[in-house]
């Protein structure tokens, strides 16, 4: 496939007494895409700023593209200018237009000039289809428009590596498909990415594996084909099971298929 | 009755004298409590344990005194101690610390109401904490600080008339010395009164546009 680009090794993270990640190691290769499915509160998000470092973990290396995030004299600027988040609330800056949203951090860590920042905002407002809506501001977008626009902020920063964290979890059933075309187009021309989602259509259609994790350990991996039709741990069974029962009916009905 | 009212009118040019004045130590005192308020914030939110503590003791203790109290210590009191204090830098002393424990408070609510999404996007993008700080916590959390330093603001404008405990002619003095001489006094006190309200909404109205032009569009702040 390529060279690895994210190496998770045995991180370890606890708050306080609860141990929130119990040793997870993965890896993945460039232009992968992984899901990570689970019950709530079992680490998956603070698993995933673990990687940026957001939450650096208490133990466990992290390397991206060869470079060790957890190092103590990592430059965190620099690598996370390499890795795009996008968060289930949107996080969008309430106080800027969308197109201001996009151009901040080409202007602030880039250091690009205002026009230049400019036009890269608008081609990426245009990639996820909102290039009509970069006067406005985040209020006044509706949740499925606001999620474009930060996965549109994310993707200027030319990133190596994307992060969703249940990036359509806050939003009505509307709008979560829009969300996941923009996703699914980002997959299909080669990103590299991980999402934290119980968006089972979107694994079966793009993850090149699912991560299934519980109590801040993972308990079975595989090709979405594997898990879906062959779990074998009765955990996932059980948790895939309970998944289908609830989005089971809109797959059959077709409503979550993509647009081949 | 009627000389009364038109003796009320009569006292306005004095009586603008005194308004000046008051107008001076609320704009100077809401700026020393703003001056001293910001660090106290930082220290609550982001201080050690010795910061955090300082600005706790400090928030308390200032919240927990009546100004003239405070006034009549700094001006009659540091004195026997050696250290001069004037009327007006009293005053000015006195509502200003006053109003820095209150807008610590104001400004502390604002930062922390902001979301930690916030922050998180801006240094996922790879901003440092102090840029992510000024250029997206900060002007909102400006936002949101508004409608209680308006208020504080007027809080700090209606406490000005203490300025006559340490003898500094403002409005009320001005009122009070010209009923010792001239009489009228209901007249005159309701003329004081009058332009009290006055100056009160004038800035009242001032902090509505303010409030309009900055706000940012669509955005109810209720989370």
């Amino acid at each position: 496939m390529g060279e690895a680009i994210l190496r998770v090794e045995g991180i370890e993270k606890s708050f306080g007494k609860l141990k929130v990640l119990d040793g997870v190691s993965f890896s993945l290769d460039k232009g992968e895409v992984k899901v990570v499915i689970g019950p709530s509160g079992t680490g998956k998000s603070t698993m995933l700023r673990c990687i940026n470092m957001l939450n650096p973990p208490d133990r466990g290396r992290i390397f991206l593209g060869g470079l060790d995030v957890t190092a103590a004299k990592a430059d965190l600027v620099a690598i996370r200018q390499k890795i795009g988040m996008v968060f289930q609330h949107f996080a969008l800056f309430n106080h800027l237009r969308a197109i201001d949203n996009v151009t901040l951090g080409l202007v602030q860590v880039k250091k690009m000039s205002r026009k230049a920042a400019m036009e890269k905002a608008m081609f990426e407002l245009s990639r996820v289809g909102m290039q009509d809506h970069g006067d406005k501001y985040p209020a006044q977008l509706s949740g499925g428009q606001k999620q474009r626009v930060g996965i549109a902020r994310a993707l200027a920063m030319d990133p190596i590596l994307m992060l969703f964290d249940e990036p359509t979890s806050a939003l009505d059933p509307e709008l979560i498909g829009e969300v996941l075309t923009v996703m699914q187009d980002l997959a299909r021309n080669g990103m590299t990415m991980i999402c934290v989602t119980h968006e089972m259509g979107f694994a079966k259609s793009v993850a090149n594996e699912i991560i299934y994790m519980e109590h801040g350990k993972i308990l079975e991996e595989g090709p979405p084909s594997d898990m879906f039709n062959n779990p074998q741990h009765p955990r996932t069974k059980e948790f895939l099971g309970k998944i289908t029962q609830l989005y089971g009916e809109t797959e059959k009905s077709g409503a979550a298929k993509v647009r081949e | 009755m009627s000389q009364s009212v038109f003796f009320m009118f009569a006292t306005l040019p004095l009586l603008l004298q005194g308004a000046v004045v008051a107008i001076l130590i609320t704009l100077l005192s809401i700026a020393l409590g703003f001056a001293a308020g910001v660090p106290i914030t930082f220290l609550r939110i982001y201080g050690g344990r010795l910061g955090k503590g300082f600005a706790n003791g400090y928030e308390w203790v200032l919240k927990g005194l009546p100004v003239l109290v405070t006034l009549f210590i700094l001006y009659l009191g540091f004195p026997k101690l050696g250290i001069q204090i004037g009327s007006f830098a009293a005053i000015v002393l006195g509502l200003g610390l006053r109003s820095a424990a209150y807008q610590a408070q104001i400004y502390r609510g604002a930062v922390l109401s902001i979301s930690t999404e916030q922050t998180e996007a801006g240094l996922s993008l790879g901003l440092s904490r102090f840029r992510t700080f000024f250029t997206i916590i900060l002007p909102q959390a400006f936002r949101l600080s508004l409608p209680g330093f308006t208020n504080e603001f007027t809080i700090v404008l209606k406490d000005s008339p203490l300025a006559y405990a340490v003898g500094i002619v403002e409005i009320l003095k001005q009122g009070r010395d010209i009923t010792t001489t001239r009489g009228h006094t209901f007249a005159v006190y309701l003329a004081c009164s009058i332009l009290y309200f006055a100056l009160f909404q004038l800035f009242y109205f001032l902090f509505q546009r303010i409030n309009k032009k900055f706000a940012i569009p669509g955005f109810i702040f209720s989370k």
